[in-house]
């Protein structure tokens, strides 16, 4: 066994870089509930990969078979509910661990000098996943599937003077139709996943570079002991290993009581109106969007002109790469920095939260009303942060990571 | 220990979110009553609505239709249950050609496979309890949840003859259903067999459905299980820090 790791070893990094990526990276020793959720996104995107795999082989990409062959696989194909429940869950909770993974970065300062970059790529990774998922929704070929295609590649449509032909380029025919189906249908499974692989191994390789953060926003590699190693940290193998494991099997008993009990989730994770096939023809009473795109829907919606609710949206997504440069604050973490922060991300998670709900109900008066306060608040905590984050008055952060 | 409560507390709140028996009144278990849907389809709705996404076969195996060694019993079922030429292993067409039936219907009738996941199970026990008597009508039936409907009132003969009384301005909204003349049926024998089509219904929209209960209840102990072990790992890790 010995000789063969050698003749390996010699021939390819096996050893350094276990060493440099697990048994000897050193990780914050007091890392909580929230810092679970970037191997659980690995986990669930390997989901996403091999129950993917296997759905392609049984689904049929085009317009009059598509609709046919999900059903094909739900009844004929020997487990090919689980395979589907098992992907159509997996894309809902990907989103869950994403927005807690961001929520974990806002809350500890993860985008600071030097992890900018960091953020950048995951940043980078969210807008990726939204994309991705954007294509894979077309793909059962039901009615909100087509709708909801339609509704958003009608977006481009706004942009001056090439709007309508940029519409038409992307769908590949005047409306949402077969070409557009099979070229999403070839984006979801082959384009975005590889970028998301190599956008992946970007953020970890950067990550592994400067290091985790943990809750207390303290840089562990300012205290090392005589052989070099940080006097806060724990080799990531086996400590976070094991750590992230029963992480894992708990992520995994909601997982599959979703799966096994609840793989619908009330409408929510799959949507009743797509149990009908796209029909050109018949426009469904309410176009709703799935639950993870809702909060940037809301916004769209609640801004009369159909140009500015799009530039918007974008700027919703687009302002989280500038976190990093907006935060002036000189501690890191929510523990240590001033009232205002704490309000202001209390304020900002809620109406977060707000508008992905008030994207998926009727919108009233008094909804709409919310719906723009929300919006406001949201970007609001963005503009006004290097205001608020550099004048407050914060914490002093104590030098080491103090036992319990 | 935080996380093993974590895990309890979620997983007994989406059992009880998904078990919800308020909009299904679902017994997959009960054969007898999946035969009598069955039985109660194929005689009033096979005729021109298809359960495109079933097989005959499969359907067959589900109702227990089955010899000793696991084949389809032909003989009961193509006599009761198939009144068509179909073989055994097609899907659940209907013989009314697509171009009569939007002559005579003004509408295709929709195939019901998935219907039960799409409407719920009680909107198709109200809905089909809503017919009533409207001369105005081309089929002389009219229904109140789905005003206007194509469809025309096949369980008449079952249901008997309702009538609706009508009030509030122009007489535009329905007061009352009142039954007039005697069906058939007992208005609590049409409960049972509503109740067992849509039983057969809320089954042929997800056959699969009793399976992954079923499964379900295993994989998630088992996981109890491997957590209690991945918790002990950890532990043994961990507290061996100074």
């Amino acid at each position: 066994m010995s000789s063969l790791l050698q003749w390996l070893d010699d021939r390819f990094p096996l050893v350094s870089t276990w060493k440099k990526h697990a048994s000897e990276y050193y990780v914050p020793k007091n890392l909580n509930f929230f810092y679970y959720f970037g191997f659980l996104l690995l986990f669930v995107l390997c989901n996403q990969l091999i129950t993917g795999l296997w759905l392609t082989m049984f689904y049929t990409p085009s317009a009059d078979r598509a609709f046919d062959s999900v059903q094909y696989i739900m009844r004929d194909v020997n487990f090919g509910w689980l395979l589907r429940y098992l992907h159509s869950t997996g894309a809902s909770l990907i989103f869950v661990a994403s927005y807690i993974h961001l929520f974990k970065g806002l809350l500890y300062g993860s985008y600071q000098k030097p992890r900018e970059l960091v953020w950048l790529l995951g940043t980078g990774l969210l807008v990726l996943l939204l994309i991705e998922a954007f294509f894979g929704y077309l793909l059962p070929w039901g009615q909100m599937s087509y709708w909801g295609a339609q509704v958003i590649t009608s977006l481009f449509s706004v942009i001056p003077y090439i709007g309508e032909g940029l519409t038409s380029w992307i769908r590949g025919d005047y409306q949402v139709s077969n070409a557009t189906l099979q070229r999403f249908f070839a984006f979801h499974v082959v384009g975005i996943p590889l970028l998301l692989l190599f956008f992946i191994l970007l953020h970890l390789v950067s990550l592994r570079q400067v290091g985790s953060n943990n809750p207390e926003g303290i840089e562990i590699k300012k205290h090392l002991n005589k052989q070099g190693n940080p006097l806060d940290g724990l080799p990531f193998h086996p400590y976070y290993t094991s750590k992230d494991f029963v992480g894992l099997l708990v992520f995994l008993i909601v997982f599959f009581s979703i799966v096994f009990f609840a793989p619908e989730m009330g409408g929510c994770f799959l949507e009743v109106e797509n149990l009908v096939a796209a029909n050109p023809l018949v426009t469904p009473e309410h176009i709703t969007p799935v639950w993870y795109t809702a909060p940037f829907y809301t916004m769209l919606r609640v801004i009369p002109d159909k140009l500015s609710g799009v530039i918007t949206m974008s700027c919703a997504i687009l302002i989280l790469f500038f976190i990093p440069w907006l935060d002036q604050s000189p501690v890191r973490s929510m523990r240590y920095k001033g009232k205002f922060s704490i309000v202001a991300l209390s304020l900002f998670s809620v109406s977060f939260i707000l508008l992905g709900f008030l994207g998926t109900v009727r919108i009233t008066p008094a909804r709409l009303c919310v719906a723009r306060i929300c919006t406001a608040i949201y970007f609001a905590y963005f503009i006004l942060m290097p205001i608020y984050s550099r004048f407050e008055k914060h914490k002093t952060v104590p030098d080491r990571i103090l036992d319990k | 220990m935080r996380l093993f409560l974590l895990a309890v507390g979620l997983t007994s709140a989406i059992l009880t979110a998904a078990v919800n028996p308020a909009s299904l009144p679902f017994h997959g278990q009960d054969k007898a009553a999946l035969q009598r849907g069955a039985n109660f389809f194929m005689n009033y709705c096979g005729g021109c609505h298809s359960l495109l996404y079933m097989r005959y076969n499969q359907l067959a195996r589900s109702l227990d239709l089955t010899l000793s060694d696991g084949i389809v019993d032909t003989d009961l079922f193509f006599n009761n249950l198939v009144f068509t030429h179909a073989k055994s292993f097609e899907p659940i067409r209907v013989s009314m050609p697509f171009k009569d039936a939007s002559r005579w219907f003004g509408a295709i009738p929709p195939d019901l496979t998935l219907s039960a996941k799409e409407k719920g199970a009680a909107w198709i026990m109200a809905y089909l309890k809503s017919f009533y008597r409207d001369s105005s009508r081309p089929f002389g039936s009219n229904n109140g949840l789905v005003p206007n409907v194509a469809m025309p009132n096949v369980l008449e003969p079952l249901i008997g003859h309702v009538i609706a009384i009508r009030g509030g301005s122009k007489n535009s909204t329905i007061l009352q259903m009142r039954h007039v003349g005697k069906g058939e049926m007992t208005a609590d024998e049409l409960d049972h067999s509503l109740q067992d089509l849509v039983t057969f219904l809320v089954y042929v929209a997800e056959p699969a459905r009793e399976n992954r209960y079923f499964i379900g209840v295993f994989v998630i102990l088992f996981l109890f299980v491997f957590l209690l072990l991945a918790w002990k790992i950890k532990e043994f890790y961990w507290q061996r820090l100074p």
